[in-house]
This record gives structure tokens, sequence and C-alpha cells, in this order.
């Protein structure tokens, strides 16, 4: 087992280096271009190594069993092969956006089942379709802990609980029996599963020793998004501890109990899950912008480049989860998940709202093995601007803390104070502004910068569900253009509810809702046939468009230039 | 006479040392900005900084408050190490974080020279009489042992809070006097603290 999880460990290469390089060197970035790495694929780069060895249950255990043949036909649609059709694919997403709602399943009576290797849902356990559907009366019936849509665990190798989502103690207790049996399973089976399909849900495991990560998942996502998830669960440990220190520690004693030193930062974790779960810069990859004129931009970029010390290798200005400004020192990179840990801890803790914090933290994509120390304060006293510090030195606090003061002394004399403030009452515009009638809600990601741009989430996304829902069918659309048997470069779908578009290539991608009149109306005769199914996308995005639409795309893709000057996104393309 | 001695504004670096949400932040908060809200546990460190005028100096406080959970403790001695005080903080209703601030004491005495830092005591959460676990004689009795000062607050109430940093303000001040007059220094002398960073 040993030899196996280190064979894996090829992608901890530390991809920078925490020394701020030969002293004559070490200048900041001429441009204020937010230095985010490039290749921001989610899932690019580590996650490979992990699913190459993906064997699932029933391959294992077909030939003895026949489970495969038990497989619910939901079940076998999750397979590349079948994947193919745009009809298959149309069909899926009608029933995903009706089903999304999910429904119960007694996990842990499946689980202690998977421990057994009966996996095939059994009559009592099958999905219990009647409890959603929104009869009260059950709701008293139903154990609410088990109705969560995604649960997830973390464990030690030792099957000591680190971590858990809805962790009332009870549960845990019961939960925790469950999980060491299946590490143990995993073990037995010599690291072998990955996944554990059943009826509507998925167990997702992630091993990345000395800890082994668990998704317990309603969610339609795929296996590898939700694997994804549970990497940025165990990217937020190591931010906490450094994976050196991880190491050491299970090194020393394999048994130990890690939620010792992980005490009080459960809310950090939370936190990051919930932020998943509603925020796309996760599943993107990316970094959303803060709409803000051009020239104001500017003046707060060149502020922040002015306000260096030699320690300083990032200057990050953030509002709620919105980049504002991003100076980095030259030739360092600050890797899209580094930066979303950042935002996510700032946002999981209102004790950076006074005085001055300054805490070391790991950036695990960067270096995990040491830590930076970042400095985190907000500007005023009643203003969403968080000023975000990260140096190398621990000893260097009052020479970083006297960089914000200078900052501050630079956006004060350039007078931006002011427009800064405005926009921060207007951080999010409306998807009317793009110009687009029937346009619902887009995301545009300009892959060579890491970010993104999104309207506000406006009606008919007005409940909390919908939001979901939205969120959840463009991880739909994600999975299938990322599909790594068979990526899709244009997707249309036409739901019930909205019709969706995914336009992806090498330097942006485009996400899409449109309601489901638009297409059938006005420009459905103006389909073209790319050779791979017939894609609107590719019509709407280039040559023959109904003027009024091509107007407003020119406004997303063609000239992303649009965006800059309206100051929805910073540098887009 | 009051003109005469009055001493040159000095800086006075104070660390607040104890276990998690024993109250450290909420009394800095309290002294800071004379408010008590509910905190979420402190990460990594916060910076505080708060004037004290005296009638015989003005001290400027920089406060380092650090966080209680156990994963930071690997860094704290960073932020304890040129401080001029230390709050040994514990909460009376938690006998367990009495005895931790009495294991932050023997990391002090590792550093530090016993007159080298000035070392309070300090009892917080007086407000919870009723689930007291740590009887103020104990606190009192072990201070008195180990020569530290002491006090009981609560932040929540304000009880005390002011007098804490008064108290260090004012022993400070006294022995940077003593260290004077036991040296034969003059004024001179005390103009080279407004540079530097060592306190009154
Ligand atoms: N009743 C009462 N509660 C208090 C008092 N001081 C702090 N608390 C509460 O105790 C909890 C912890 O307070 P903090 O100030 O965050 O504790 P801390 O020592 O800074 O904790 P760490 O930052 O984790 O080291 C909070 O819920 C406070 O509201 C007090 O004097 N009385
Ligand atoms: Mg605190």
């Amino acid at each position: 087992m040993a030899a196996d999880v280190h064979k894996k460990k090829g992608w901890e290469v530390p991809n920078g280096s925490l020394a701020p390089g030969d002293g004559q060197h070490a200048e900041r970035s001429e441009s204020p271009t937010p230095g985010l790495a490039q290749g921001t694929e989610p899932g690019a780069g580590q996650e490979g190594a992990m699913f190459v060895h993906t064997r699932s249950y029933e391959d294992l255990t077909s030939p003895e069993d026949g489970a495969a043949a038990a497989r619910s036909p939901e079940e076998r649609r999750g397979e590349p092969a079948e994947l193919t059709s745009m009809e298959q694919i149309s069909k899926d997403f009608s029933e995903l956006s009706t089903q999304l709602t999910g429904m119960a399943l007694d996990l842990e009576e499946e689980m202690r089942q998977s421990k057994e290797g009966k996996l095939e849902p059994s009559p009592q356990t099958t999905r219990r379709d009647s409890v959603l559907s929104g009869k009260e009366e059950e709701d008293v019936t139903m154990d609410a802990w088990r109705m969560h849509r995604k649960h997830v665990f973390v464990l030690s190798e030792a099957g000591k609980p680190v971590y858990s989502r809805y962790g009332s103690e009870e549960a845990l207790s019961s939960t925790m029996g469950v999980m060491m049996a299946l590490v143990s399973f995993l073990e037995a089976e010599k690291n072998a599963i990955r996944s554990i399909h059943a009826d509507g849900y998925k167990v997702v495991f992630v091993r990345r020793s000395p800890l082994v990560l668990v998704a317990v998942a309603r969610t339609r996502q795929s296996e590898q998004e939700i694997a994804h998830e549970l990497l940025y669960i165990y990217y937020q440990i190591l931010s906490l501890l450094t994976w050196t220190q991880l190491n050491h520690i299970f090194q020393q004693k394999q048994n130990y109990d890690l939620r010792r030193l992980l005490a009080g930062s459960e809310r950090i974790t939370d936190n990051l899950l919930d932020l998943m779960a509603h925020d796309p810069s996760f599943l993107m990859g990316a970094v959303r912008c803060l709409p803000l004129a051009a020239s104001v931009r500017d003046a707060v970029s060149t502020s922040l480049q002015q306000a260096k010390a030699k320690s300083l290798v990032f200057s990050i200005l953030l509002s709620g989860n919105q980049l504002v400004s991003l100076v980095r020192k030259k030739d360092q990179f600050l890797h899209p998940i580094d930066l979303h840990l950042l935002f996510n801890l700032i946002s999981s803790s209102s004790s950076f709202r006074e005085g001055e914090a300054w805490t070391p933290i790991c950036l695990p994509k960067f270096n995990s093995s040491g830590f930076f120390h970042a400095h985190i304060s907000y500007l005023e006293q009643e203003m969403d601007l968080c000023l975000l510090l990260v140096s190398t030195d621990r000893e260097d606090f009052f020479t970083v803390s006297d960089c914000k003061r200078r900052f501050q002394e630079r956006l004060r004399r350039r007078g931006v104070q002011h427009a800064l403030q405005e926009a921060l009452r207007t951080p999010f515009y409306s998807v009317a502004q793009v110009g687009i009638p029937d346009l619902r809600h887009f995301i545009y990601k300009s892959k060579s910068s890491g970010l993104f741009t999104s309207p506000e989430i406006e009606a008919p996304y007005v409940q909390e569900e919908e939001k979901e829902r939205l969120l959840g069918l463009y991880q739909y659309l994600h999975s299938r253009a990322h599909n790594s048997s068979r990526p899709l470069k244009n997707i249309y779908f036409t739901g019930p509810r909205e019709n969706l578009l995914a336009w992806v290539r090498a330097v942006c991608s485009i996400w899409v809702s449109l309601s489901s009149l638009v297409l059938h109306g006005r420009a459905v005769g103006e389909w073209h046939n790319t050779g791979v199914a017939p894609s609107p996308c590719a019509v709407l995005l280039g040559v023959s468009l109904h003027p009024c639409a091509r107007e407003g795309w020119a406004g997303i893709a063609v000239g992303a230039g649009e965006l800059r000057h309206r100051g929805l996104c910073h540098v887009l393309l | 006479q009051e003109g005469s001695h009055r001493l040159p504004s000095s800086q006075c670096m104070v660390v607040l040392l104890g276990s998690t949400s024993v109250g450290k932040s909420s009394l800095a908060y309290r002294y800071v900005k004379n408010d008590f809200r509910d905190s979420l546990p402190t990460v990594g460190c916060s910076f505080f900084t708060q004037m004290l005028n005296l009638e015989v100096a003005s001290i400027k406080f920089e406060i380092w408050d650090t966080a209680g959970q156990e994963k930071y403790h690997s860094v704290c001695h960073l932020y304890y190490r040129g401080a001029h005080a230390a709050l040994l903080v514990y909460d009376i209703t938690n006998k367990e974080t009495f005895n931790r601030a009495k294991l932050w004491l023997r990391d002090l005495e590792k550093e530090f020279l016993p007159d080298e830092i000035l070392i309070a005591l300090v009892g917080n959460k007086t407000d919870l009489a009723g689930e007291r676990e740590v009887a103020t004689e104990e606190g009192e009795e072990f201070a008195r042992t180990k020569g530290l000062l002491f006090m009981e607050t609560s932040a929540k109430s304000s009880h005390q809070v002011n007098d804490t940093f008064m108290a260090i303000a004012q022993e400070l001040l006294q022995r940077e006097r003593e260290e004077a007059s036991h040296h034969g220094l003059l004024t001179a002398d005390l103009e080279e603290s407004r540079t530097g960073t060592r306190c009154c």
C-alpha cells in the first residue's frame, strides 16, 4: 500500500519555490496583470494521476457475482462509451433538470453493504422516490443528517476521524465505524476502489497519504468533480499544516488524532464546502473579478505595485470573493486553487475585521512544504475591501504592515478611493447589461488569465435550490465538456426549463443559460452543422448569427475587450 | 514637578497568550474598541495598537493577540520574542485553561530572564461566576509564588480590562524608573528610548 501511495505523489513536487529568488531579480512584475498560473483547467495536472488507475467496483467483482448485470440504468449511463450521442446527452439533461432535487437514500445501510461486497441496491435500500416530493409529514421521519446532498469525511489512514461535514456526535460515532470498515476494505483491495456508484449517489474516495477523503454525494457531479472538491479539502488541510508537517506527524505516530491540530478550523473547511456548492469559481478553476472601471483598477494595481517590499511575493486586494487586483513578484505565479483557499480563509473568519492579522499559511500548489506569512487586513472599517500581503519572511510583519500604509496613501493620492467605494456598492452586474434578449446567465472564462466573469444570478434562479440547480447544470455541462474519454467543444442542450450552451476553446470557455424559447424561435433556422452535432454555439459565436444576438455575443466572446471596457472583468484575452 | 518628570512617549509590546477561547481577542477588543462581541477563533495572530496617555508619559501599546489553537503554537514564540509584557490569560470557568497558562509561563521562563518581561496572570470571564472552576485565591496564590501581576477580568462586562493594561503600564514605568535610577542615568538616556523599541 505504501508503495502504491508513493507512486502517486508525483504531483506533489512543488511547482514553485518559497525563496524570493536572488535579490536582484526579485522585482515585481511590470504589468498589473493578475499573475495567475497558466493552464488552469480544473482537474488539470494532479488529478489525472488519480484516475488513471481507477477501477470501479464492478470491474473487480462482475466475473464472480455478476454485479454488472445488476447495475441500474442510471449507473450504466455514467459510462463513457455511452456518453457519445447528443441525443443521449439531451435526454440526460432533461432528466437532470427535473431530478436535481435528489432522492432519499439510506446511505449508511448502503455503505455497510458495500463493505460486505454487495453493492447492488437491495429492495429495502433502493431510493424512496416519494420521500422528497414535498410531503411534509415525511419530514419528521427523515433523518435530516442523511438527507444532506453531500457528506464529506476525512480520515487518517489508520481510520481515525479527522473531519466530518455534518458531524453531529451521534452521527459521527456510527458513521466513522462504517468509514473505518471502508478504509480497511480499501486496504484489503489494494487501493483499487476510487468510487462506488449506486442508485442515485456516488461514494468517491481520494487517498492522499496519510489522509483518506470520502464524499457521499447525491449531486449529479461527475466522479472527477467530486474528487476535485475532495482535493480542495485536502489542500485546505495542507494550507493549515503543510504537507511536510502532516507527514511528519503521521510518521511519528500512525494513529495520531489530527482533530487536535485542526480544532477550530472546521468552519474554514465547512465554508469551503458551502462555497463550492454555490460558487462556480471552483468548477471553473478561475477567479471572479469585481466589476470595476479599467482606469480605477489600473490605479489600484499601480498603487499595489508601488507598495512593495523585498519579502513580498503577492499583493492581493479582494472584496467578498471577488478579485480587485493581484500583483505578484516577477516569475512567481499564484495557482487559482491557492487563491481560492486564501479567499475562503478570509471569508470564513471574521477575526480579520479587527486589527492586522499575521498568520502562517501554506499555499499548497505553490509550495506544499513551507509556510508563507500573510498580512490580512480590511482597508476601512465599513468597507468590504480586504488587503492580503503574502510574505516569505515571518519576521517581516512591520515592513509588510508599512506596505499597507503606503498602499493606502497611494490610493488616496490617486484619488481612486471614491470610485472604489462606488464599485463596491454594485459588486455584481445584471445580465441585461450584456444586451442579449433571452440570455439568463453566463460564465465567461479566460483560461490564459485564470479569470472569469459572470453576471448576477437573476430570475428565474431566485430560490436557493434554483441557484444550485443552475450550478448543477453548469457542472453537468462541464463534466461533459471535459470528459476524459470524449471531450466536447460545443454542447447544446434543450431542456424543459432552459437551453444551455457550452463553447470550450483553448483560450476561453463560455457557459450559457438561455430562456427555453430563444433558440426554437429566433435562431433555430440558423443552426450550423460543425460536424460534431448541430451546434448553435458556433453559430451564435460566429458567422451566421441573428443580428441582435451577434452584437451581444460580441460583448462576451469576440470582443472581450468590451467587457474590460465596461469594467466587468480585468484582463480577459 | 509633573512636567519635568514626564517621560518621552514610548512603545510597549504586549503579547496575549493562553488557550483557545479564553477570551484573548475579546480582551483586546474591549481594550481597544471598548466593545464586546462574539468572536471567532483567531487565525495566526492579530496586531492592534492603542495609545495610553498617562500624566507622566504616553505609551503606545502594541498588542499581539495570538491564536490559542494548538496548530499555531509553533509560531507563537515569534510574537513574544520582543515583548515587554505578556498577559497569560485563562478562563476562570475552565480549570484546564489555568493549567495551560502555567505551561505558557514555563515557555516564557525559558525565553526570558526574570526581569526581562513583565508577566500578568489574567483570569477572564468573571461575569460567569456561577460556573467558576478556578478560585480567585488559587490564581492569586500562583501569581504570588511566581512573581506575576494578577487580575481577574471580564471582557464581556468590561470588568478590570482597562485596569489590567493600566497596571501593566504603571509597572513598566516603575521598572523603567528604577532601572534608570539604579544606573544613575538621566534624561539624556531616556531620550534614547524614543527611537529604540525597548519599552518605557
Ligand atoms: N461570558 C463571557 N464570555 C467571554 C468573555 N470573553 C470572551 N468570551 C467569549 O469566549 C469566546 C472566545 O473568546 P475569544 O476572545 O475569541 O477567545 P480567544 O482567547 O481569542 O480564542 P483564540 O483566538 O482561539 O485563541 C467567545 O465566544 C467570547 O464571546 C467574557 O469575559 N465573558
Ligand atoms: Mg482570539
